[in-house]
């Protein structure tokens, strides 16, 4: 009798699991903090400076911060952004234009330089601290951010999307042409033979990043990781990130509530953006390189699909999706299962499969946890006593 | 409408074209302060369509809407909730994921100070104000009758009953002068019906407030409306108090249609 009851209360149950996982309350989020923090401070020192793990991990921090900044955008607000690669790329040309030799021609060639020093100092081209770039770079996107969420107002869903993707595909466009766009005595970008070199990070009181011992740059992408991660959490339990949740869930009661829609929602693109500019600049110092082939569609994908991994507008699970599709896309397809198909006698690179095995992973997803590897989690409560009773005994009936 | 009433809310030739179709055609009332005032119809009288109308979902195409001395004619529909006309949905309209207190948080919204860089700094005034909108919530929410218990319960979650308490404590929490309800005893037994009618009352009584209501219940139409609208095809057919309104021949008509209501008269 109770074996045969157990199965339809499974099913009955499985569905709910979306909105079942238990809120952790603040003290405990704090202590899950600490310790992821603590525990990824710690890590490089058991890691080679300058090996492949390293270099993994600090591309990993950098989506981090894309991925939570999209998630304010796609999963607070419930803005389905498809063009998140622009602000990347406007981050990233934000340093390269105020941080590489690219203006050769600045200062009557003699450059303009701005609280740097180092070898830099006397180089031509325009060289301004890091710390100035970055707030530049986050200026610069979130008024992108804006821009593009303008002309989206009065659209919903899938017309947001189109929207967006079109928007990041203009800038992508922009960026690959924009070496035959004359400007200021050069050109608009470098195209696809891409501005390098790109000055290193230069932080105050720090010495100047080198490009062989990692840990600095690793520090400092966390760095940013917690500053992203303390203003999701303060924005998502705000007036703001209530109002983000009351949009995505019901724009009409949203509006008719007393939520203004244009000024939420440009506020939601405009801090999302900020965050993708912030990491877009601190990959083009990292990479040495803006590189118009990197701002593809195929990029925006990626972020997306770690927010989606992980669980549409959860934190934590956005860290976790992020983490985990950067280890996949940059160690375990190019670096541990490469070989494969040659040692099963095929011959092709297994890297050129990269988006095949993500779209099948997102769709084993879909079947198995569509809520994401850790969903979104909200207030529990007595939902096994309550609802959770009800249809339990249901089902035995 | 006459001027010596004080009315809370006033429309002047309100008209809504979609395209070819008029939904609600020159259609001119008021709403005394303090009172209770329904509008009935058939359905696809244009009801719905007015009271979007006043909270600004829609833009009428021509007339003129006065809230509390203000034109609101066209306004959007946050700024009209923040001078404080509050509503309910003929569907209910929770935010799905989001407790019921949340909910209700969210309805005082536009009371609500906090912005981008307060919220992230965490101010000891956001601080305040925060602790303030989420006590008010749960005195909201035990106001129209939500067990404690289900405060931090998923709005979604919540009964059907449950969910209609929680939409309009939502409404209430923004300290409306008018609260609009669009048929709030819809899918509620006779008893639940009884228990909001002499709710509404209180409210008006307790809390100074205007209500207009949209309702089928007659018992509930008759039993707590001091003037009642009726619309058919979006046009006024009748204005004036329950017995009035009841005895209208235009009224029976539009319910019962032409041969029908002759037979009855007859």
């Amino acid at each position: 009798m109770t074996t045969a009851a157990a199965p339809p209360a499974e099913a009955a149950k499985a569905p709910r699991t979306r909105f079942r996982a238990p809120e952790l309350s603040p003290r405990q989020n704090l202590v899950v903090a600490v310790a992821v923090i603590g525990f990824a401070i710690i890590l490089p020192l058991f890691l080679d400076s300058g090996g492949n793990v390293m270099n993994n991990l600090v591309l990993a921090a950098a989506y981090v911060v894309m991925a939570l900044g999209l998630n304010i955008i796609v999963g607070f607000a419930g803005l389905l952004d498809l063009g998140y690669v622009a602000f990347f790329a406007i981050g990233a040309y934000v340093m390269g234009y105020f941080g590489s030799g690219f203006w050769s021609n600045a200062g009557g060639g003699e450059g303009v330089h701005f609280l740097v020093g180092g070898p830099v100092e006397n180089l031509p081209g325009i060289h301004f601290n890091f710390l100035i770039v970055l707030v530049l770079a986050v200026i610069a996107t979130t008024i992108a951010g804006i821009i593009i969420g303008l002309p989206t107002l009065r659209l919903r869903g899938d017309y947001i999307a189109i929207v967006t993707l079109a928007f990041g595909e203009i800038i992508g466009r922009i960026a690959i042409n924009g070496d035959e766009i004359k400007l200021f005595g050069g050109t608009l970008t470098a195209g696809r033979q891409g501005i390098t070199p790109v000055d290193k990070v230069d932080l105050p009181f720090f010495e100047r990043f080198q490009s062989l011992n990692l840990r600095p740059w690793y520090w400092l992408a966390l760095a940013m990781v917690v500053l992203v991660l303390f203003v999701n959490f303060r924005l998502r339990d705000s007036r703001l990130g209530r109002a983000w949740i009351a949009l995505r869930e019901d724009e009409v009661a949203a509006a008719s509530m007393g939520v203004p829609l244009v000024k939420t929602k440009l506020l939601a693109y405009g801090t999302g953006a900020a965050f993708g500019g912030m990491s877009g600049a601190f990959l083009a110092s990292y990479l040495n390189t803006v590189n118009a082939d990197q701002f593809q569609f195929a990029f925006s994908i990626f972020i997306l699909a770690m927010i989606i991994l992980g669980g549409l507008g959860s934190i934590w699970g956005v860290v976790l999706g992020a983490v985990v599709l950067s280890a996949i896309n940059n160690y375990f397809i190019p670096d541990v299962f490469n070989d494969v198909p040659s040692k099963i006698g095929l011959d092709f690179d297994l890297t050129e499969l990269s988006f095949g095995i993500f779209g099948f992973l997102l769709v084993i997803m879909m079947i198995l946890r569509p809520e994401g590897l850790l969903p979104q989690r909200r207030r529990q409560l007595e939902l096994e006593e309550g609802v959770g009773a009800e249809d339990a005994i249901e089902a035995k009936l | 409408m006459s001027a010596q009433v004080d009315n809370i809310l006033e429309t002047v030739g309100v008209t809504k074209q979609f395209g070819g179709l008029t939904a609600v055609n020159d259609v001119s009332f008021a709403i005394p302060r303090k009172s209770i005032v329904s509008i009935i119809g058939p359905n696809g009288a244009g009801k719905t369509t007015f009271f979007n109308i006043l909270t600004g979902l829609y833009k009428p195409t021509t007339g003129k809407i006065t809230f509390d001395g203000a034109n609101i004619t066209g306004g959007r529909p946050d700024k009209i909730m923040a001078l404080g006309v509050a509503r309910t949905f003929q569907n209910i309209r929770m935010f799905g994921t989001m407790s019921a207190l949340e909910n209700v948080m969210v309805g005082q919204h536009a009371r609500m100070k906090a912005g981008l860089f307060g919220s992230i700094l965490r101010t000891p005034r956001v601080r305040r104000e925060e602790r303030q909108v989420r006590e008010k919530a749960a005195e909201m929410l035990e106001y129209v009758g939500l067990a404690k218990r289900y405060h931090d319960q998923l709005a979604i979650n919540l009964s059907y009953g449950d969910q209609r308490r929680v939409e309009i404590a939502r409404a209430l929490a923004s300290d409306p002068k008018l609260l609009l309800l669009d048929e709030p005893t819809a899918g509620m037994n006779p008893q639940e019906s009884d228990n909001l009618t002499r709710f509404m009352q209180t409210l008006r009584d307790e809390r100074g407030l205007s209500i207009l209501l949209i309702e089928h219940d007659m018992k509930v139409v008759m039993g707590v409306s001091e003037n009642i609208t009726v619309l058919d095809h979006g046009e006024k057919i009748a204005e004036g108090g329950p017995e009035e309104v009841r005895n209208n021949p235009h009224v029976v008509e539009a319910y019962l249609g032409k041969q029908a209501s002759q037979e009855v008269g007859g």
